[in-house]
């Protein structure tokens, strides 16, 4: 028999629809490989296997009605743990949420049960999705299921924020997940661990029931393993929210059934401004191995120019905390999670325990730095300064998009590093998110597809960046580099 | 209106005093600002809570059409700009009744721009107006409420307000007495019950004023000014004032310094005391809240808001005057509040339809019979006009017998009396206690003829010159009548005979 737990979102939907296998084997499967690898990879906070054993039996008992099963119908997947989920624990990975049980449901996973998916658990993260490492959690990192050829074990990050859903699409603990991207968070775990992963237009997937990082960057999407399966699971996020004053208010494409890796007639825009010197030299060929391959798919090539790129980390950096440093300060203690109330303590001291002991050292690193750049005196310099080079940014696409119709990149300047690497260095951290930010800053659809590994043994993503509420441009040029690169390397189970 | 003279007589002279007020107006809407929780005032502490309104993980705010429609409608009622396009922002600071850890606010872009009201200090003379300008109005969250009598060392939190749409509607320092300052919440009261967009329940919090107040003196720079918050009442702002002007006054003759600084009003003692000074002023790191897509109102929008307001006070006002020929006085009176302005206008189409007239010609008889009559009897009962047991069609049907004669002026108040006592209808106690007065000439005729003739002594004496006696003869013919003689008939033919 077929190892279920190798089968993607496609494969179970049409064997569970085609009674090849039952949604409850498949669920079975995943959560005994979601048990085994818990000690090892910690990929979840909590894990759910008796919802994901009822979500299929539901989607079984639907079957033997003979009624029409959803898009995900009988799809085990993870949650990312900044989704509020009703009754299950809700973290952000955060202490200051330790054991807070929403009596609510996101938006986005609501629609996901609704479309027949079942819950495995909730996935590991980057605190308040503020990391690019996994190692800001306070339920600890997560260990990427990736090890390098060296014959050392060292532990790698999975990537961030939503490294527990990288891994554990990778590991085969589940065959999707979902995550989000504020800065780069779906794609940059995505491409370290070889899945493939796409944060659509801003507004496309509601933000109602994500804990906020920053509103305006914000954006929910799907990790899978490869693009069908992304498209999939998109189809079944995405929609108007009438609960989110920024969602969009357009129909959901039919993006699966209009995937073609026939890139006829398209133009791919590649950013003089994206190579770096210092680059990567296996990254730097990739990317020229990319350029090829969308050549064979039948697109022209076009270079093009994005010249405020080298302000879109530092603007990203002062945006993002900035309403970070707001969105977090209902963390207070008062109505919910953690309290920390010291004897004879007034409420200015309840605040400042109970933040201090809530949050972790990055989370207050960013509250710090948004609330220096919104005070009086420093806004403009700051805030205002940002929000104008966010504008260049965003008109630099728009001209670009005059000449092409995707534009390609690497997703990383690097493939994943050793845990503990870059973590007294938060400088060096941010610098991992230089090609994804500046999709973020233009809300811009954007995904990264594995296209090979590097001589570590490691994957390495490229990254493809569309016209907004062009998901389907994005995915089908995603697709042309999936069939070429033909990237089939999993990590090796060690677990 | 002539410049205020309004002075505080200080011992090195006199010092004129500068007034601001920032206004909350709590906006009229069934459900909140950014959430769908109801308003209800006086509910169980937090039964008026959504997930929204106590700021879970992950809740957004849904703009309320509503508030925005009624803060537009304001708007257009003090004649302001209204922004197409305005943007809400976030107002941070922490406390336990806020659960945001910000308010969200308009700072940078309000939704209306400005603006102006005119107050008039004399009511006998409501045209002698000063303008007192309006730099804008923007639309924020109300914050929750602490209870802290509760429990012996903790606060409780009850978060029904929080939420609520507020209109924060901020003045000119055009005001230069506590009187003006008085008389520009009272009219700015109004209007907003005229617009219904608030209303206007002070004792209720409904509208809560922070005042502005510095000094100078006349004709020089303004002073620096401090800002007492959340006065309640009318009477309570003009006390701030008077107050806090007369301290600032000691405090700088006796060589001190005005600082920046917000106080607070203490409504037992009529006093100010400090709160905080500028130096401790939180610092709010206002931003554009990313969790809301800036405002912009199409011109259908704008143009329901307009066609939906009302007449409003000052229109209504000289209508009654020019119009219904009524005294500025009285037109005044009935035009302050909304309900009484409705009222009135009820009573005067009842009156007209049921006396057979047009309204013009009721009007005066209407307007005097409210403000003499009816107001003083519901105030003798304690009682308000919407409590009335006299409705505007009872009170029509009675002012109608007046005006066709069928009863007397004093007959009139009896029959109000019993009214207000049984609710019956005018005409059926006139019926039963006979209060009809003839008006028929031939009876009266008949009355005078026999009063004349068995008074014959002093009809000479008239003739004579005695014209006092004139009276004597209406009220021996008024005695023999039983009171019920149409007393102006009765004058006519007394004169027709005794020529």
């Amino acid at each position: 028999m077929t190892d279920l737990t190798e089968l993607g979102v496609a494969q179970i939907r049409d064997g569970v629809a085609g009674g090849e296998f039952t949604a409850v084997e498949v669920a079975e499967a995943f959560n005994a490989n979601v048990a085994a690898a818990q000690d090892a990879l910690n990929a979840f906070i909590v894990t759910t296997p008796d919802a994901a054993i009822d979500a299929a039996k539901a989607t079984d008992a639907k079957r033997a009605k003979g009624e029409a099963l959803g898009k995900m119908g009988g799809v085990p997947i993870g949650m990312k743990d900044l989704f509020a989920t009703r009754g299950v624990q809700t973290t952000a990975a955060s202490h200051i949420l330790e054991g807070f049980r929403p009596e609510y449901e996101s938006t986005v996973s609501q629609k996901l049960w609704d479309a027949g998916a079942g819950m495995l658990g909730k996935l590991n993260l980057d605190q308040f999705a503020m990391g690019s490492s996994n190692e800001t959690s306070y339920f600890g990192n997560v260990i990427s299921p990736w090890r390098r050829n060296d014959g050392g074990n060292a532990a790698l990050a999975p990537g961030g924020s939503s490294g527990g859903s990288s891994a554990a699409v990778s590991a085969r603990l589940c065959p999707a997940a979902t995550g989000t991207d504020t800065g780069g968070s779906i794609r940059q775990p995505a491409a370290f661990t070889g899945i493939t992963g796409i944060k659509p237009t801003y507004g496309r997937c509601s933000r109602w029931g994500i804990v906020a990082f920053a509103s305006s960057l914000d954006q929910a999407g799907p990790m899978a393993r490869d693009t069908r399966d992304c498209a999939i699971m998109l189809e079944a996020m995405a929609g108007f929210d009438p609960k989110d004053s920024t969602s969009l208010d357009m129909p959901v494409p039919q993006w699966e059934a209009g995937l073609s890796a026939d890139l006829k007639g398209k133009k791919v825009g590649i950013p003089r401004e994206y190579s770096m010197d210092g680059m990567d030299a296996e990254i730097a060929a990739l990317w020229d191995q990319g350029v090829a391959w969308l050549k064979d798919a039948g697109a022209e090539v076009v270079e093009i120019s994005l010249p405020h790129t080298k302000y879109a980390l530092p603007a990203y950096y002062i945006i993002a905390p900035a309403e970070a440093s707001s969105n977090l300060a209902r963390y207070d203690g008062v109505r919910y999670g953690l309290r920390d109330l010291p004897d004879g303590a007034n409420l200015q001291d309840m605040y400042a325990a109970t933040r201090a002991a809530g949050f972790g050292a990055e989370v207050k690193r960013r509250i710090l730095i948004g609330t220096y750049v919104l005070s009086a005196g420093f806004y403009d310099a700051y805030y205002t300064q940002a929000q104008k080079v966010r504008t260049l940014i965003s008109q630099d696409f728009a001209k670009a998009f005059e000449e092409c119709d995707v534009i390609l990149a690497p997703t990383t300047p690097t493939a994943s590093f050793a845990l503990g690497e870059k973590s007294d260095d938060p400088l060096s951290m941010y610098l991992n998110d230089v090609f994804s930010v500046p999709a973020s800053l233009a809300g811009l659809p954007a995904m990264s597809v594995p296209a090979g590994i590097n001589r570590e043994g490691l994957p390495l993503g490229l990254q493809v960046i569309g016209k907004a509420f062009d998901e389907q441009g994005v995915l089908n040029a995603g697709l042309a580099i999936e069939q070429r690169a033909g990237f089939t390397a999993k990590p090796a189970k060690w677990w | 209106m002539a410049d205020s003279t309004y002075r505080i007589q200080g011992a090195t002279g006199d010092w004129e005093v500068v007034i601001g007020l920032e206004v909350h107006a709590q906006v009229t809407s069934n459900s909140k600002l950014f959430s769908g929780s109801a308003t209800a005032f006086g509910a169980e502490p937090n039964s008026q809570v959504s997930l929204v309104d106590a700021a879970m993980p992950g809740m957004l705010p849904v703009l309320n059409r509503e508030c925005i429609r009624q803060a537009v409608r304001t708007g257009m009622a003090i004649e302001a700009q209204i922004n197409k396009w305005s943007r809400f922002d976030r107002k941070n600071y922490f406390y336990a009744d806020l659960p945001q850890g910000y308010q969200i606010s308009q700072l940078y872009h309000p939704l209306v721009g400005e603006g102006s009201i005119e107050i008039a200090l004399d009511d006998k003379n409501p045209e002698d107006t000063k303008t007192i300008g309006i730099e804008r109005i923007h639309v924020e969250q109300d914050a929750g409420k602490l209870m802290h009598d509760q429990h012996p060392t903790m606060s409780y939190v009850d978060l029904n307000r929080s939420g609520v749409a507020l209109m924060e509607i901020v003045s000119r320092p055009d005001m230069r007495s506590p009187a003006e300052a008085g008389a520009y919440v009272s009219k700015l009261r109004t209007i907003l019950r005229y617009v219904g967009s608030c209303d206007g329940n002070m004792d209720q919090g409904s509208m809560r004023c922070d005042v502005n107040v510095s000094v100078r003196r006349p004709g020089e720079e303004f002073g620096t000014r401090t800002e007492t918050k959340n006065v309640n009442s009318v009477r309570f702002v003009m006390q701030a004032i008077e107050h806090e002007a007369n301290r600032q006054v000691d405090v700088l003759e006796s060589g001190g310094k005005i600082v920046q600084e917000t106080r607070l009003f203490d409504p037992t003692s009529g006093t100010t005391r400090s709160m905080r000074s500028k130096e401790d002023a939180h610092d709010y790191r206002y931003f554009p809240d990313p969790d809301l897509l800036p405002l912009e109102l199409d011109d259908a929008f704008l143009e329901e808001c307009r066609a939906s307001l009302p007449e409003l006070p000052d229109a209504k006002r000289h209508r009654y005057e020019n119009e219904l020929g009524l005294s500025p006085y009285n037109a005044g009176v009935l035009t302050a509040e909304v309900e009484t302005a409705r009222w009135f206008e009820r009573l005067l189409a009842e009156t007209a339809k049921a006396a057979g007239k047009q309204p013009a010609e009721v009007a005066k008889q209407a307007a005097n019979w409210l403000i003499s009559e009816l107001f003083g009897a519901l105030n003798k009962l304690g009682t308000s006009l919407e409590e009335s047991p006299v409705t505007p069609e009872k009170g029509g049907d009675l002012l109608a017998l007046i005006a066709k004669g069928t009863i007397s002026g004093s007959a009139a108040k009896q029959v109000l009396e019993i009214m207000l006592e049984t609710g019956e209808d005018a005409g059926v106690i006139v019926e039963r206690e006979g209060l009809k007065q003839e008006s028929d000439t031939g009876a009266i005729e008949a009355e005078v003829d026999k009063v004349l003739a068995a008074n014959a002594d002093k009809v000479e004496q008239y003739k004579a010159g005695k014209e006092a006696l004139f009276g004597f003869f209406v009220g021996q013919t008024m005695k023999a009548m039983k009171g019920k003689g149409n007393p102006q008939v009765v004058n006519e033919i007394l004169k027709a005979k005794l020529a």
